[in-house]
């Protein structure tokens, strides 16, 4: 990272021009912050002096609307609309949650396709932070690349559910239906055809001249940093910690797969900088490859509905569940107080606690590097501001 | 290390009544530790510098209406360790102040500034407590269950 420039500039005449501290206001509606997020910049000449970030632009009251819901099913769809483009992980930690706060089994079968799922959806999701990430940095092609593999991911889930964004498939004690005899192949296709693309699209921009050069050394998240600001995912594996919730904090059935945890070892820079949390995303897909083709191997025989009543009434009690969505740590906190109306539903979301360390790791870093910063934390504004 | 080991760790350090600590580890699902708002500080520090404990990770911070009273939650777990509890602190609805654990954990400079925009908790030696989600000008704290929505937002009329 750039040092802070404390003597003031000196012009060719020899005169030393006066410098000031000025305010820099990039977003709401700027391209590289990823939706509405507006950073007050506090900018000495090209150098960030402070960063303060302004959230809360798309706040539509997540939590308040769970309190007026008549069924726990009901706080489905707005879990899809949080992390818009991880639409399906939203609803696995949801029903996670659920599950454990009423103490329910579901069937193999439908664990088995909800990591399926999930996997998929990460997938879907790393493609889109590379794809704009790419964008942010002045690589377009690539993102042209990203989307039309991100394609057919949707088209898979289309299949499944009839949705390509916001899906509603996954319930509490099961699923909306079972996925349709053709999929398992098509899915299975898809893996074959998608393993040669990731390592296509790492010569084309990871590898890319350019794209290290703009990436590495900037941003710089040392581990106690990261930790104490609690940052989860990606993020958190960029700066070397090893830590993922599918092996750490099992949940569904992550336990009965081979796959490893990739963390950012500072091969282009420091530990830490923008390009380690880029190549931890591209690596993921390749480990998610790996855990789709084994669970599509094994998927069990079987429906895909718990024995639940039609109205849930989970006996009073609080629960905090938390899974690995692909921007990190995503935990759901449900309150009941007994009857069919949650008391309180709490979504800890990743991308909020990512986005809280961005003043800590631009200070010093130039204006254009912002743009590199902001995008390598991977918001998604609809889960920050929720 | 279990919620019980926990527990009797905590009770060792802090043998003293003011601290407040209490345990509902038969609580259906998740068990918690109740402390003292006055001390949320000290026993924040402890957990997370002890050896034993090592919580450096605060999953989560969430305010709670408990009607009457107000809680705010704390979900630590610990990265090394790979154990996790659950804190609680309650305090009266008139005076809702909480020790700030900030200086303990960075991340709950974001979560307690949410905890504080939606149900007017205040949190002592935060250093920044604005509002994060809802308008600076927002009145009311929404999520307290005895929240009346406003009818006009800065002599707008809000439909509904």
């Amino acid at each position: 990272m750039s040092e802070i420039i404390t003597t003031p500039p000196v012009s060719s005449t020899g005169r030393t021009l006066r410098t000031e501290e000025m305010i820099l206001n990039m977003g709401p509606q700027h391209p590289a912050t990823h939706g509405v997020l507006r950073l007050e910049l506090v900018v000495d000449g090209e150098i960030v002096v402070d960063v303060i970030p302004h959230i809360g632009y798309l706040h539509r009251c997540f939590e308040k609307h769970c309190e007026h819901m008549t069924n726990y099913q009901q706080v489905i769809p707005y879990t899809d609309r949080m992390d818009y483009v991880a639409s399906m992980t939203n609803e696995f930690g949801f029903v996670v949650a659920a599950e454990r706060l009423l103490k329910i089994q579901v069937p193999e079968r439908v664990d088995y396709i909800r990591v399926i799922m999930a996997e998929f959806q990460r997938i879907a999701s790393h493609l889109i932070a590379i794809g704009t990430y790419g964008i942010d940095i002045g690589a377009f092609t690539p993102f042209l690349y990203c989307f039309r593999d991100r394609e057919k991911i949707l088209d898979l889930f289309e299949m499944t559910c009839g949705a390509r964004l916001l899906y509603n498939y996954m319930w509490v004690g099961g699923l909306s239906h079972d996925v349709p005899p053709d999929f398992i192949p098509k899915a299975k296709e898809f893996c074959t055809y998608f393993k040669p693309n990731i390592k296509e699209l790492n010569d084309l921009l990871t590898y890319n001249e350019i794209f290290v050069k703009r990436t590495a050394n900037v941003g710089v998240l040392p581990a106690d940093v990261a930790i104490n600001y609690g940052c989860s995912g990606p993020m958190l594996r960029g700066s070397g910690v090893d830590w993922d919730l599918r092996r750490d904090d099992p949940y569904s059935v992550y336990h009965k797969f081979d796959w490893d945890v990739c963390v950012g070892k500072g091969e282009m820079g420091t530990v830490g900088d923008c390009w380690d949390r880029h190549i931890v995303r591209a690596r993921e897909m390749e480990q998610s490859v790996r855990i789709i083709e084994q669970a599509l191997e094994q998927i069990p025989e079987g429906d895909v509905h718990a024995a639940i009543p039609k109205r849930i009434r989970p006996n009073p009690g609080e629960v905090y569940a938390r899974i690995e969505s692909p921007r990190g740590e995503l935990g759901y906190y449900i309150v009941s107080d007994g009857s069919a109306t949650p008391y309180r539903i709490k979504a800890r979301s990743p991308a909020f606690s990512n986005l809280s360390v961005i003043n800590e790791i631009s200070k010093g870093a130039m204006i254009a590097d912002m743009v590199a910063i902001a995008g390598s934390i991977d918001i998604v504004l609809g889960e920050v501001d929720r | 290390m279990s919620p019980q080991e926990i527990l009797e760790r905590l009770t060792a350090k802090f043998p003293d009544s003011a601290f407040g600590i209490e345990a509902k580890l038969d609580a259906p699902v998740d068990p918690f530790i109740k402390v003292s708002p006055q001390h949320i500080i000290e026993i924040a520090q402890f957990l997370r510098d002890d050896d034993e404990l090592q919580f450096d990770f605060l999953s989560s911070l969430s305010g709670i209406d408990l009607k009457g009273k107000l809680g705010v939650v704390y979900h630590l777990s610990s990265l090394p360790k790979k154990h996790k509890i659950v804190l609680r602190v309650e305090v009266p609805t008139e005076a809702p102040e909480v020790q700030s654990v900030e200086s303990v954990w960075k991340t709950a400079n974001w979560h307690e500034r949410e905890a504080f925009d939606l149900f007017g908790i205040r949190f002592t030696g935060h250093s920044d407590l604005r509002r994060i989600l809802l308008p600076y000008d927002w009145e009311g704290y929404p999520l307290r269950k005895d929240y009346q929505v406003p009818e006009f937002y800065n002599g707008m009329k809000v439909p509904y």
